[in-house]
């Protein structure tokens, strides 16, 4: 879904060719995971079918084809409306963490172990995180940005849990 | 050797420390080392002794039981005076608040550390001033501290600490005050700047971002230091 408004607010800004719009999704977003030319063809497709996009001419040059695609006003209500959606919140991450030490607690495990080892792995994916942030451009320094804070929160939910494990023991035991 | 240039040789040691406050204890047998040109995080909840922990390791506080070292010397066995001695020659701080002479300028600041270690005067302040541009307040030499910004201030703090190319340098909290772009601009500048003086820094915080920056991170939980497991060791 992401895919399709990136694309759309590259083509708000000009129109472009297939090739030129892989490569400004992927200065602008993708470094990391580059948009594969298959996906931006097939998401080019859906939102011609939808009416979203329009070709707006056909050149035929020295080489093959090309077509210059447009965004519309369908295109651009469409793309305006969702940047001033909120997005939904994404509890899965929290939710296996949760999981896993009620699931320590059941089995008599101790869960500080597992949140001690939590807390490494997502410090460690903190320091790559900072570390890419030195080494990258802006856009990239954004998006570590964005996931640092993600990480931050998981371990502010990891500190607060330890603190409270004492409780959450009794709970679940039933003590 | 890690990739931050740290090496294997321990510059600072912490062995079985013990530290009570009254009837309270705050360290209770905490054992950590930290390598030269290292940069070392330490976390914990609040209350859980960490700043015991890093004042002991600076000298501040003298251990009730346990060994610190520095360099090959004993520094829990040493007089007052030569704490002292050391705390200013060898180290460093950059606490959360308060650390800059408000009556001083942002020079005078930095060069104070060097004019008790007998630089003299004209070489101490070359020195200061050479700090300006790299902290990024070049034209702020003459500001007294109370017209600095929080940030600005902690990295004068950072530029007064590695002023005298400490061995060690100790941070308690020391981006608590500001915000997180304040923060990181400290961060990169403590960081940067210790990498290249092959300073190890000792960082207390609370804070994972700033954890980050760090090569390696213990956790004290209860007056004793924790390795945490790493992240691909299972926890079975």
């Amino acid at each position: 879904m992401s895919t399709s408004y990136a694309l759309l607010g590259v083509l708000g800004r000009q129109p472009s060719y297939g090739y030129d719009l892989k490569k400004d999704y992927d200065t602008l977003y993708g470094n990391e995971r580059p948009l594969a030319f298959g996906q931006v063809y097939a998401t080019l497709s859906r939102l011609l079918r939808d009416r979203k996009i329009a070709t707006e001419t056909t050149e035929q040059a020295a080489g093959p084809e090309r077509k210059l695609y447009a965004i519309t006003n369908l295109g651009r209500k469409d793309l305006e409306d969702w940047l001033v959606t909120p997005e939904k919140l994404h509890p899965n991450t929290q939710t296996v963490l949760l999981t896993k030490v009620v699931s320590a607690i059941l089995l008599d495990k101790e869960p500080r172990l597992y949140l001690d080892a939590q807390r490494a792995a997502h410090i460690e994916r903190m320091r790559g995180l900072t570390d890419a942030r030195r080494k990258g451009d802006f856009a990239q320094s954004l998006r570590a940005d964005y996931a640092l804070f993600h990480l931050e929160a998981d371990l502010r939910w990891i500190d607060i849990t330890e603190a409270r494990l004492e409780t959450l023991i009794k709970e679940i035991r039933g003590e | 050797m890690s990739d931050s240039g740290a090496t294997n040789r321990y510059v600072l040691q912490a062995k079985n420390l013990e530290k009570s406050f009254g009837l309270t204890p705050a360290l209770r047998g905490a054992n950590l080392d930290a390598r030269q040109s290292e940069v070392l995080a330490i976390m914990g909840p609040s209350g859980s002794g960490k700043s015991t922990l890093l004042h002991c390791l600076a000298g501040i506080f003298k251990p009730d039981g346990g060994e610190v070292w520095l360099d090959g010397q004993r520094l829990d066995q040493m007089s007052e005076e030569e704490r002292t001695r050391l705390r200013r020659t060898q180290f460093g701080f950059v606490f959360q608040f308060g650390q800059l002479v408000p009556e001083l300028t942002a020079e005078d600041n930095i060069a104070l550390p060097l004019l008790l270690n007998k630089v003299n005067r004209s070489e101490a302040y070359t020195r200061a001033r050479s700090w300006f541009k790299r902290l990024g307040i070049e034209g702020m030499e003459k500001h007294r501290s109370g017209e600095l910004s929080g940030g600005q201030a902690q990295r004068v703090a950072i530029a007064r600490a590695l002023a005298i190319q400490p061995k060690v340098i100790f941070a308690d909290e020391p981006t608590g005050s500001l915000d997180s772009l304040a923060s990181e601009q400290v961060m990169e500048l403590l960081v940067g700047a210790a990498r290249e003086q092959g300073t190890t820094v000792v960082i207390v915080t609370h804070d994972p971002r700033i954890a980050a920056y760090a090569d390696r991170e213990v956790v004290v939980r209860d007056g004793q230091v924790t390795t945490a497991p790493r992240k691909q060791q299972a926890v079975r």
